[in-house]
């Protein structure tokens, strides 16, 4: 924030940053080589709700456009659903292999909330991974920073640090990593993991 | 383009808010002007007055800069928590850990003050040192999304560097005040001895403590105005960065609501934290005009007023 914003006491909404999330299927590859996690196939995007009509109509386009391009693939339509901090997850489920057109679907709804003056809503995008000892990872894109990092949850609200921290250093540069691990916030119970 | 229109600033507030800073540094400069022209008019010593109470008073505000967020917390009995320490703390840094990704912020140090007054405050020099704080009683009042508003209106004050700004406007009424007392025992205990070598000692001290007092009351009154437009603006960001006004003007309804009906056995501890309160614990009834002008918040009617205007601003279709 600038000078003039401090003295005049605004804020001027961060715009989200959306083309990093493309290096997500070439990243996918490095993980399944180097530690054997697989996607499942689901990601979601996690946005905050404005009320009134302006945003539901919005919001109400980009599920009729996502089911439209699933159908016509055969896949499952998009499920919506919202956490208890008043959150909405778009869910869309493809096959495992599928990688490049869940990021594209992914990146359907992002455009779409840009477009229409919403950029500023949207909090983070996840794609969920699993290995043969069905551990649980999702790797998450916060769209303010353009940056990504790792959440493996276990059971009970805990996390397993351990196995986030191997996942960063087998992937290494093919993503934009974190660096502040403050910023490595929790996402419990999320829709799509 | 689309976001720029959604988001537009508050044209009426930033003018008003720009108006009452120019009013500030008018007044400093009339200040500093006079006591220059009593000190070379009359009499030297003066000058020292003035540069002991410059010192004195910087450094009262340099240090209650630096140790805000200690003393904040130390006056409000708050204690700073992690996620583990209990269900209540999880749920105010998940609150805290969303925004803080919404708004693109470092995390600010999160504390709860277990009193059953339902307040928040926001403090520290800036957002590296910021501690964001929640009284217990404000946290089983209000839902998540209630809360959620609460948090994004005292995030917004450590968005804005209200801290800094609002201890460089002080900064002037801190001297002034200083001044008078000074002037005021100067003229007490000195006045006799230094009126038989000088015949100007007497008149000089008076005219100093008169024009530091009227100085000290009008910045006061600034001060109090600007610090309702600071809040003023912080409710207008935190709703915009929830897309939630509606959530926090329920808030604000319950909680003024409340705090009418507590007693107030806790007030004296909790005055000199008003500025930084989301909602003052001192009501100075927020109805009568005169009244206003000396409070530190809004009242009640202009916030849910200025919220409204979020929300028509949030609803409007794009095009």
């Amino acid at each position: 924030m600038g000078f003039l914003d401090t003295l005049l006491g605004r804020t001027k909404p961060v715009q989200p940053k959306l083309d990093d999330l493309f290096a997500l299927p070439s990243a996918a590859v490095t993980l399944d080589a180097g530690a054997g996690f697989k996607p499942t196939g689901s990601g979601s995007v996690c946005f905050r709700p404005v009320e009134g009509r302006s945003f539901s109509d919005v919001q109400k386009d980009v599920q009729e456009l996502l089911n439209l391009s699933s159908h016509a693939e055969g896949g499952l339509p998009v499920e919506v659903s919202s956490d208890d901090y008043g959150f909405t997850w778009l869910v869309s489920s493809r096959m495992s292999d599928e990688l490049e057109a869940l990021v594209t679907d992914l990146h359907a709804v992002n455009s779409s909330l840009v477009d229409n003056g919403f950029g500023p809503q949207l909090l983070c995008t996840l794609v969920a991974f699993t290995d043969e000892k069905e551990r649980r990872l999702a790797l998450i894109y916060l769209y303010k920073r353009g940056t990504f990092y790792p959440f493996a949850p276990l059971s009970g609200e805990r996390r397993n640090n351990a196995l986030e921290l191997q996942v960063q250093g087998v992937i290494g540069s093919d993503l934009k990593w974190e660096q502040d691990l403050a910023r490595w916030f929790p996402v419990w119970g999320a829709p799509g993991l | 383009m689309a976001a720029r229109t959604r988001y537009a600033p508050d044209r009426g507030l930033t003018v008003r808010m720009t108006a009452t800073m120019f009013l500030l540094g008018l007044v400093f400069v009339a200040f500093v002007a006079a006591i220059i022209g009593i000190g070379t008019a009359y009499h030297a010593s003066s000058a020292a007055i003035v540069l002991f109470a410059v010192v004195l008073g910087g450094g009262f505000a340099i240090g209650s800069l630096f140790y805000s967020d200690k003393i904040a917390l130390s006056t409000a009995g708050a204690r700073e928590v992690s996620p583990t320490d209990s269900r209540e703390a999880a749920r105010l840094h998940a609150i805290v850990d969303r925004l803080c990704a919404l708004a693109d912020m470092p995390k600010p140090r999160v504390a709860i003050a277990d009193t059953d007054m339902p307040n928040a405050f926001a403090t520290g020099r800036n957002a590296d040192h910021a501690v964001v704080c929640a009284t217990t009683g404000l946290m089983r009042r209000l839902d998540n999304d209630e809360l959620e508003g609460v948090l994004a209106h005292e995030m917004s004050h450590v968005a804005h560097r209200d801290v800094q700004v609002m201890t460089v406007a002080s900064f002037l009424a801190i001297i002034a005040a200083l001044l008078v007392r000074i002037a005021f025992y100067g003229e007490l205990f000195g006045g006799g001895r230094r009126s038989n070598n000088n015949g100007n000692a007497l008149p000089i001290m008076l005219i100093l403590m008169l024009v530091s007092a009227v100085v000290y009351a009008v910045s006061f009154l600034l001060i109090r105005l600007l610090s309702r437009y600071r809040e003023l603006s912080a409710d207008r960001s935190g709703a915009l960065l929830t897309g939630q006004p509606s959530a926090l003007k329920s808030a604000l309804t319950k909680v003024s609501g409340r705090i009418a009906q507590i007693p107030t056995r806790d007030l004296r501890t909790a005055q000199p934290l008003n500025a930084f309160f989301f909602a003052p614990a001192m009501h100075l009834s927020g109805q009568s005009g005169l009244a206003n002008i000396f409070s530190t918040h809004p009242s009640l009617e202009r916030r849910l007023a200025e919220l409204d205007k979020v929300q028509q601003q949030l609803g409007r279709t794009a095009g």
